[in-house]
């Protein structure tokens, strides 16, 4: 009687798992491509304003767009440097006079016939006041940074 | 002597999985999905430093200031006078400008153009909007007034594109897109920066 289970139950064959690798490697693929590495860590805080997804446009080609983040330091700088609305450029503060050679710079990393499609993309804080935008649109000017973009959120 | 033939132990990869779960798990966290929007504007080239301040004479009645205030009021102001709106109105406002429907005198005069696909059409060519803000102006509402702005443009676009070639606007060919951008030309101008009544 020994060649019966004695609780009757059978085991469960185990799952092949032989191709789970497989499935897991695409999905990592997938990830790695469309994954951007963010290269500078913002030292302002911004909540960007929010528009319609029909009006505002895509920022494409991302090697052709230069960043200027404009707000109130974070938290953790904020007792440093307090709570104005300063001015970042690749990974420090800056003031508008460091802007034209900011471009300057960003136009010498470019490819000579990419130049003409320089963007700049505006990230600033919905509360900052103007003041401070105007002059940062005002050296762009001065640089012939033409093409600028102001960073939204989408929705409807 | 004949040697046995010993089969090479399969390597181990039990443990594959788990290596690429981590790094799919690395990648999912760096990831950030959200295309990056904006409203896209041209910002007109630098005046030059010994060139005479021209002032371009632009009729009364073509042009509509759009002001803020350092506190995020809104005024607008053309021949019909000034007048308190509120950001809502903005949009309706400005395409009724830049149309000018019933060809009244206080609005943009209508020009008669001849434009390809459209035939000769009357259009306010010569309007002009021009922003105007303070230095204490949230940029909320900066960015609120030139969102409105251009999506009146965008709706009047989208309207005669409808009408004309039964078409979205974005589906149209480059040719009559640029009938149609000819037809409503985007006339934004933004003053050289002022600082009105202090902070």
């Amino acid at each position: 009687m020994g060649k019966f289970n004695k609780n009757g139950k059978k085991e469960m064959p185990e799952m092949n798992t032989s191709s789970l690798p497989d499935l897991i490697f695409t999905i990592l693929f997938f990830f790695m491509m469309v994954t951007t590495m963010r290269e500078v860590t913002l030292q302002v805080k911004m909540k960007l304003p929010h528009g319609q997804n029909a009006v505002l446009e895509k920022l494409e080609k991302k090697s052709l767009v230069s960043f200027v983040y404009v707000g109130p330091p974070t938290d953790a700088l904020a007792a440093k440097m307090g709570t104005d609305s300063r001015i970042q450029l690749n990974d420090k503060f800056a003031e508008v006079d460091e802007v034209q050679d900011y471009i300057q710079q960003e136009r010498m990393n470019m490819s000579e016939a990419d130049q003409p499609f320089m963007k700049v993309s505006l990230k600033c804080d919905q509360d900052t006041q103007m003041g401070i935008i105007t002059d940062v649109k005002q050296a762009l000017r001065k640089a012939y940074a033409l093409k600028i973009n102001y960073s939204a959120t989408g929705g409807e | 002597m004949a040697r046995k033939k010993r089969k090479a132990p399969g390597l181990n990869t039990s443990s594959t999985a788990d290596i690429s779960f981590m790094l799919l798990i690395f990648f999912l966290v760096t990831t950030s999905m959200d295309t990056d929007r904006g409203l896209a504007r041209q910002l007109p080239p630098p005046p030059e430093e010994n060139a005479e301040v021209k002032d371009i004479i632009v009729k009364e009645r073509n042009i509509m200031n759009v002001r803020m205030n350092s506190a995020g009021n809104l005024m607008i102001e053309n021949m019909d006078g000034q007048q308190f709106i509120k950001l809502d109105d903005l949009r309706a406002i400005v395409k009724d400008f830049i149309q000018n429907p019933n060809n009244s005198d206080n609005k943009p005069e209508l020009h008669a153009e001849t434009i390809p696909y459209f035939g000769e059409v009357m259009i306010t060519k010569n309007h002009v909007i021009s922003v105007q803000n303070d230095r204490g102006t949230p940029y909320k509402v900066y960015f609120s007034v030139q969102h409105e702005l251009i999506a009146a443009y965008n709706e009047l676009r989208e309207e005669i594109a409808k009408k004309q070639f039964g078409k979205s606007f974005a589906d149209l060919t480059e040719d009559q897109a640029d009938a149609v951008r000819k037809y409503y030309p985007q006339k934004i101008s933004e003053a050289e920066p002022k600082n009105y009544g202090g902070k």
